[in-house]
């Protein structure tokens, strides 16, 4: 049957990445058995710190908002066939362009305010990535390394527009931007610690699931990720989906710059690149560039990235332990990767021929006499 | 088929799917069960040991890595030697940067572990990083390693404390004005904030008190660890002939090796590197926070804390006072050296000797002490430092 649904590729969809996730606790345990720790007290300090009580998973929200946001950006561009890891260099970004409208709008009423520093954060982290769209589009240049390489410059810019015009004269510390007012900075969810960034990013992988799998612009982008020259044979405008689809991806890493700003720090300085990027691309790979299981694995890596405290505290791991867990995930979920269709047990049953149905012949039943 | 409903699971597999969960479920709170019951029974043991019974929990917070031959490992040897304590627990957590970061690894040592008392080592950290989690847990403590304590503007239960380090490097200075050929000393400094300028002028006026034609070039690098900056300094410092070296850095370990590597002599800053450079370590300035952390420690047993008055505010303490030492002298320090350093470690022990007296001149000209004036260590005008002395060539405004 053409359309018959096949149950067991959503089952596969399901169960490697997380067989992978397991495999890659099995391997850090290792890992903490070799480093001096019992691995069994491991797992459950990360449980604990990461999911245990309210406090905890407080934490593990707060660090899962910039990393759905973050992960868009390389989950929608992937859709169209594109590898793009500019994460960071867009998160800098919009978080530059949220401080100076912030700074700029401090007079204003603060919704009006963080309306316009949103914004702003869109459209900075928007054109950052749409210019690695138009480079791939028009010259050809690969978008994985020009993407890689704005970040670069987009953490320079930030160091040199923190350090030099818009540094605040008073941070003796670290050099930063002036601070936003404090009314203006978001809030967190009432009866929470955790901000609004979280909503926004739900909502964000939200409306990019919608945009991918149930709009004709989503239909026509997937084409064009499945086998451009066929999008082009039909006509679609693989040009301009390139570049709207980078620009929705930069967007949704600039509005995670923007919170970053707004909602965290008050202000800009070199803490903007903590690495939300990079594990927004982990994010990304481990769900599949599903915006939907972005959300729960954001919140998987960030109950990892909570517990890393935990780890040094009560166990004596070395602070680096965390990310060797996270390295680890990801390694194992990249060779997971090759597993897909592959494994016998999730491949399609040959239909048997007593289960076909009839299907229409030319014999007619003989005509009833008239 | 069509007619086949589209996700087929028989009613086998989910129950055995469901019993495997469940299976798991309860195991890993068995996990999670366990450790605490085994940490609560160790903690209990520990505590009817000892005649008092309440354990105090102690968090220590570094910037760097707890084996940096510099400001963390001193710290972190602080932290090692107070846990031998029977009523004392410790937790530490390393490289945490200055920013949010340490706020949640504060919050997360009060909530998760159940600390009472904060050491956030690092400078950066207080403000406003401790000054809200003091504002939001106000009864725990926070004390700061460095001088930024004010009384009208902070909350009782934030305190501060250090050492006055300068006096270690002044009787550095004099080991390095004996031993250097050339009469050039150099300074490798992070930042040019007060406690920094400090050691650089008793660097210097140590020196000068044996040699008063002897220079002290400083550079500075910016922040508190560029292992990258520091090389370069040290390389161009030994090319313009400086021929021993100093510095005011998170980990003297790069200057250090680069000394040795250079063949010139070197002294050492906040912990020993005495083991990086055997032949050119003359001598160093070492903290001995275990002294300091311990004295807190017995003060927090008998009851006293900060909002009750029973803590200073601002500790601070000398030579005299245990807060630092020396490091032992090298292999290249003369016995004359030794004679002269040891005169001026006697004067600082019995509280005789004043680094800063009148007249002093910063190396623009300007009179900053005026003759028959001194400032004693304690003075807080110290504190407040934004010259360099005649002698230095550099400029504070780097």
């Amino acid at each position: 049957m053409i359309n018959r649904y096949n149950w067991r590729t959503t089952l596969e969809a399901i169960c490697i990445p997380i067989a992978a996730i397991l495999f890659s606790l099995v391997l850090f345990g290792v890992f903490c058995a070799a480093a001096g720790a019992n691995p069994l007290a491991v797992y459950g300090s990360i449980y604990k710190a990461a999911f245990g009580n309210w406090y905890s998973l407080q934490n593990t929200l707060i660090r899962a908002a910039p990393l759905m946001l973050s992960s868009l950006c390389t989950a929608l561009p992937a859709r169209l066939g594109l590898v793009i890891i500019g994460n960071e260099g867009a998160l800098v970004v919009g978080g530059l362009g949220a401080i100076a409208t912030g700074l700029a709008l401090a007079s204003a009423p603060p919704t009006l305010v963080q309306l316009a520093m949103a914004l702003a954060g869109i459209v900075c982290g928007g054109l950052w990535i749409g210019a690695v769209g138009a480079l791939r589009y028009y010259r050809a240049v690969n978008e994985t390394i020009s993407s890689l390489l704005l970040n670069y410059i987009a953490i320079a810019l930030l160091n040199h527009l923190v350090g030099g015009v818009m540094r605040d004269p008073s941070s003796v510390n670290k050099v930063s931007s002036y601070p936003i007012p404090e009314i203006d900075m978001l809030g967190s969810i009432p009866g929470t610690r955790v901000h609004y960034g979280l909503i926004y990013g739900l909502v964000a992988c939200v409306i990019a699931y919608f945009l991918i799998q149930r709009t004709t612009f989503g239909f026509a982008a997937r084409i064009a990720g499945g086998n451009v020259r066929a999008a082009r044979i039909a006509g679609l405008p693989v040009g301009k989906l390139t570049m709207a689809i980078c620009f929705l991806a930069g967007s949704c890493a600039g509005l995670a710059g923007m919170v970053e700003v707004a909602a965290v720090h008050g202000r800009a300085n070199e803490s903007l690149n903590a690495n939300y990027g990079y594990s927004g691309i982990l994010v990304a790979f481990i769900a599949r560039h599903n915006p939907l299981a972005a959300t729960i694995v954001a919140i998987l890596l960030g109950g990892i990235l909570a517990s890393g405290g935990i780890l040094q505290r009560s166990h004596g791991l070395p602070d680096a332990t965390v990310l060797v867990f996270q390295g680890l995930v990801f390694l194992v979920v990249l060779y997971s990767e090759s597993l897909y269709g592959r494994l016998a047990i999730f491949k399609e049953r040959p239909v048997s021929p007593g289960q076909v149905p009839p299907t229409p012949t030319n014999d007619q039943p003989s005509p009833a006499p008239v | 088929m069509s007619t086949k409903k589209p996700l087929f699971v028989p009613r086998r597999h989910v129950i055995r799917g469901l019993l495997a969960t469940t299976a798991f479920g309860v195991t890993s709170r068995l996990w999670t069960g366990c450790t605490p019951v085994k940490e609560s029974e160790a903690s209990s043991g520990n505590s009817g040991s000892s005649a008092k019974g309440k354990q105090i929990v102690m968090g220590f917070i570094y910037v760097g890595p707890k084996d940096d031959y510099g400001y963390n490992q001193a710290q972190a040897q602080g932290k090692a030697g107070v846990s031998k304590l029977p009523w004392v627990k410790s937790i530490e957590e390393a490289n945490v940067p200055e920013t949010t970061a340490v706020q949640e690894t504060m919050r997360n040592m009060i909530e998760q572990d159940g600390a009472t008392v904060l050491f956030p080592t690092s400078f950066g950290y207080f403000d406003p990083h401790i000054l809200k989690l003091a504002k939001d847990y106000p009864e725990v403590q926070f004390f700061h390693c460095g001088g930024l304590y004010q009384a009208d503007k902070h909350p009782k239960n934030v305190g501060s404390y250090f050492g006055y380090i300068d006096e270690a490097e002044y009787i550095s200075g004099i080991v390095a004005a004996h031993t250097s050929k050339t009469g050039k000393l150099g300074f490798i400094a992070a930042k040019p904030i007060p406690q920094v300028l400090r050691n650089i002028n008793s660097f210097t006026l140590g020196a000068r008190s044996i040699n008063p034609k002897v220079t002290t070039q400083v550079i500075f690098t910016g922040d508190w660890s560029l292992p990258v900056k520091e090389a370069e300094a040290a390389n161009s410092m030994a090319d313009q002939g400086v021929d021993v070296l100093t510095c005011h850095v998170d980990s003297p370990k790069v200057v250090v090796e680069t000394a040795e590597k250079r063949g010139i002599f070197c002294t050492g800053y906040h912990a020993s590197q005495a083991t990086l450079a055997p032949k050119g370590y003359l001598t160093g300035s070492e903290w001995d926070w275990t002294n300091v952390y311990s004295k807190y420690a017995e003060m927090l047993q008998a009851g006293k804390t900060l909002m009750n008055g029973g803590i200073p505010h601002l500790v601070r303490g000398g030579l005299k006072d245990g807060f630092l030492k020396l490091s032992d002298y090298g292999s290249a320090v003369s016995a004359e050296t030794k004679k002269d350093a040891e005169v001026a470690k006697a004067k600082f022990l019995d509280g005789s000797m004043v680094i800063y007296k009148g007249e002093i001149k910063d190396n623009q000209g300007k009179v900053v002490i005026p003759p028959g004036k001194d400032y004693k260590q304690q003075d807080t005008e110290l504190e407040k430092m934004n010259w360099l002395a005649s002698g230095v060539i550099g400029n504070v405004s780097s």
